[in-house]
């Protein structure tokens, strides 16, 4: 049946007259707000009291007895010759709110609760959450699983540090040789299809993060979008290559999508953010000092500074993950060894990228150019080696299972 | 269906919602150990037939359903029982509005003129307004033309259409009289249906009740309603409370904050109206012409 409208407590029974609080709404009608003054005026009487309301708007005492009967109230009509228009009985509407809970703490600064509930939803922490609203399933909701205490500090920087492609970055188009054009242009179709992948790992953690665990919520946010920004501007640089866009390997394709299909938020994150990052930084690097032109030295020039916070949070993920559970570490390590035992197939070196790196470091394609430019890039595979050991080093990683666990990442880089 | 339950109920599906609301009580009163299966029905008629021939044990009936109920219950011997209603059930009334810029000041100046109505079967919006378009001498149809807005008929008025229609045709001069129930005069003055000013309220009816759980038992038998599946499924449903996060969302939806004990002292506008239009005869046999549902 439809919902008419009503009477609600005994509003005929003389008791409920013994609080009389005076509302006078003037020409306000319910149609106009009015509601929003009774609800204030009833809230300072016990259930069971009444309210004496008078106005002059129109249809005011019809459109009372309907309201109320909506809302649980009682209402009586004023008799002839009384000021009021009539007067209220408080019902039981508020009783939604009798049993309600809060989504956690916010009164003190990064109190989370240690497990976030489902029936929290998408509340603000600490808001006070009525009961009987769907269970979500959010499958991060562990303290001990997605916090870390940097996350704060980290967002308020990436959110500071925001860089908009079109104003931070000179297009002109840049005149570049036609081997180093085309060796930019297979670098930048590498990087793109790598960012792709760290966007999407990113954008998929952050759809299972809990939102009480508001701040990695929004580093990882932050992170996606930085992802977004940095597949702009480096799609635009490759449209301004005379080469046009490169070739996209299998060994490349097959690398990334073992980090797309992990399904552990902190396996995952140790891949992308401590290995796989971690060594894109020193590329990145590698070539913003190597680029002929200046364009390309300034989009890599941001984007470091980006991908830097985005590894600053993976090892302060990590270390509070580890220093609450040390026996992590192994499976940290197993995961390198799993994913290097299914990429060993084709675990050749990706030699359309180290070929392209080669003679962007060359410079020309002399012989002697070439070998110069053949000795950066040895040069390079074993910085990020050397950065990928400390970075494990940080993570509590000897010496021995850092190499190892070094040596067995993906030649892919990410 | 559920080949053992103890209590079969019948309600009308005037709303898709009305599936929600009875899949969720029908759960509601599982945990509580009680089983209610639910028949819905496309029209009152239908329902209350199927509870006079015992399909059903209680039927969540309109009041012109509980009316007719009543009417061939006492035909057969039987008597009918308004078992529990909604708060918001209880001391409702309908309104006729005309518009203000109409010198029309009684119900009496609207001879010769039309008056806008909702469906044919309409308890609020047609049948108890025009009894007291009756009672104030003049005859709908005769002496007043009824402008009648037939949406979803069969379902006793229950699809808010046929109101919204009767003041669209006041508002746009086609009627010079609509019949609304009263909640509907606020809720269209929120939608701007009815602009600030435009409309003034003729007439008011006295209180009357809606809907209720109606069922039969025979004459003089008290047992019944005493004990077993109806008097659990009464005793359940008054002590449902609109704190408990677990019904709250089927009361909203349902549009109450509690149930109250059934009372059958308020349809006496309908049964009069009823009467007087010609819609059942004595013995609950339908005997309106043009009402097809």
């Amino acid at each position: 049946m439809p919902s008419p409208s009503t009477t609600p407590p005994d509003a005929s029974s003389p008791a409920t007259t013994s609080t009389e609080v005076a509302l006078d709404l003037e020409g306000l009608g319910l149609d106009r707000g009015a509601h929003l003054l009774i609800d204030r005026a009833l809230a300072t009487v016990p259930v069971g009291a009444a309210l004496a309301v008078r106005g002059s708007a129109s249809d005011l005492g019809l459109h009372l007895a309907t309201w109320c009967r909506q809302m649980g109230h009682g209402f009586l009509p004023a008799e002839a010759g009384s000021l009021a228009t009539g007067r209220i009985v408080r019902g039981l509407a508020d009783e939604r709110w009798s049993d309600t809970a809060r989504a956690g703490d916010s009164t003190k600064p990064l109190s989370m609760a240690g497990h976030a509930s489902g029936h929290w939803g998408l509340a603000a922490r600490g808001a006070m959450v009525e009961r009987g609203g769907p269970d979500f399933q959010f499958t991060l909701s562990e303290r001990d699983t997605v916090w870390c205490d940097e996350a704060p500090r980290l967002y308020a920087q990436a959110a500071a540090a925001q860089w908009d492609p079109e104003r931070a970055i000179d297009w002109t188009p840049p005149c570049v040789a036609p081997a180093l054009d085309a060796a930019i242009a297979q670098i930048l179709t590498f990087l793109i299809e790598n960012e792709n992948a760290a966007l999407l790992v990113t954008a998929r953690f952050l759809a299972q993060v809990h939102p009480h665990f508001r701040e990695i919520m929004q580093v990882l946010a932050i992170q996606a979008a930085d992802e977004a920004r940095h597949c702009e501007v480096f799609t635009r640089r490759l449209a301004l290559t005379a080469a046009g866009v490169g070739r996209s390997t299998v060994l490349g394709q097959r690398s990334l999508k073992s980090l797309l299909d992990e399904p552990d938020f902190t396996l995952a994150s140790f891949m992308l953010a401590v290995m796989g990052e971690g060594t894109f930084l020193t590329l990145l690097a590698f070539i913003e000092r190597h680029a002929p032109d200046p364009l390309t030295r300034s989009i890599m020039r941001l984007v470091v500074q980006d991908e830097s916070r985005h590894v600053a949070f993976g090892i302060a993920h990590l270390r509070r993950h580890l220093d609450l559970d040390p026996s992590q570490r192994s499976r940290l390590a197993m995961v390198v060894r799993r994913r290097a035992d299914a990429l060993r197939n084709s675990a050749d070196l990706n030699a359309l990228v180290l070929d392209a790196l080669v003679v962007l470091a060359a410079t020309d394609l002399t012989p002697q150019a070439i070998g110069n430019g053949f000795d950066s890039v040895q040069a390079l595979r074993a910085e990020m080696d050397a950065n990928r050991r400390t970075r494990l080093g940080q993570l509590g990683f000897g010496t021995e299972e850092a190499a190892e666990i070094s040596d067995l990442h993906t030649a892919n880089f990410m | 269906m559920s080949a053992h339950a103890r209590l079969v109920l019948g309600a009308v599906a005037y709303d898709p919602k009305v599936v929600t609301i009875w899949e969720g009580f029908q759960a509601w009163f599982l945990r509580k150990g009680l089983d209610v299966d639910v028949v819905l029905y496309s029209n009152y008629e239908r329902q209350v037939e199927a509870l006079m021939a015992g399909h059903i044990g209680v039927a969540w009936n309109s009041p012109l359903a509980w009316v007719r109920t009543r009417r061939l219950a006492v035909a057969s011997g039987l008597t009918a029982h308004a078992v529990a209603m909604r708060d918001t059930d209880q001391d409702l009334t309908s309104l006729i509005l005309v518009r203000a810029d109409t010198p029309t000041k009684t119900i009496a100046d609207l001879r010769g003129r039309t008056i806008a109505t909702g469906a044919i079967d309409s308890p609020q919006s047609t049948l108890i307004p025009l009894g007291l378009v009756l009672r104030a001498g003049l005859r709908p149809g005769s002496d007043v033309a009824v402008k009648r807005f037939d949406l979803h008929v069969g379902k006793h008025g229950d699809h808010i259409g046929g109101e919204r229609e009767a003041v669209r045709a006041l508002v746009r001069g086609e009627a010079d009289a609509a019949c609304i129930i009263d909640a509907n005069h606020l809720l269209f003055t929120h939608e701007r249906l009815i602009g600030p000013g435009a409309v003034h309220v003729l007439a008011r009816t006295e209180p009357y009740d809606h809907c209720n759980f109606t069922a039969l038992t025979a004459n003089g038998d008290s047992a019944t309603l005493a004990r077993g599946p109806l008097a659990d499924f009464r005793t359940l449903l008054l002590g449902m409370s609109y704190a408990d996060a677990d019904v709250r969302p089927l009361l909203d939806l349902e549009g109450l904050k509690a149930w109250r004990d059934g009372r059958a002292s308020h349809y006496q506008a309908l049964e009069e109206a009823v009467d007087a239009l010609a819609f059942y005869d004595a013995s609950g046999r339908i005997i309106a012409r043009d009402y097809q549902y």
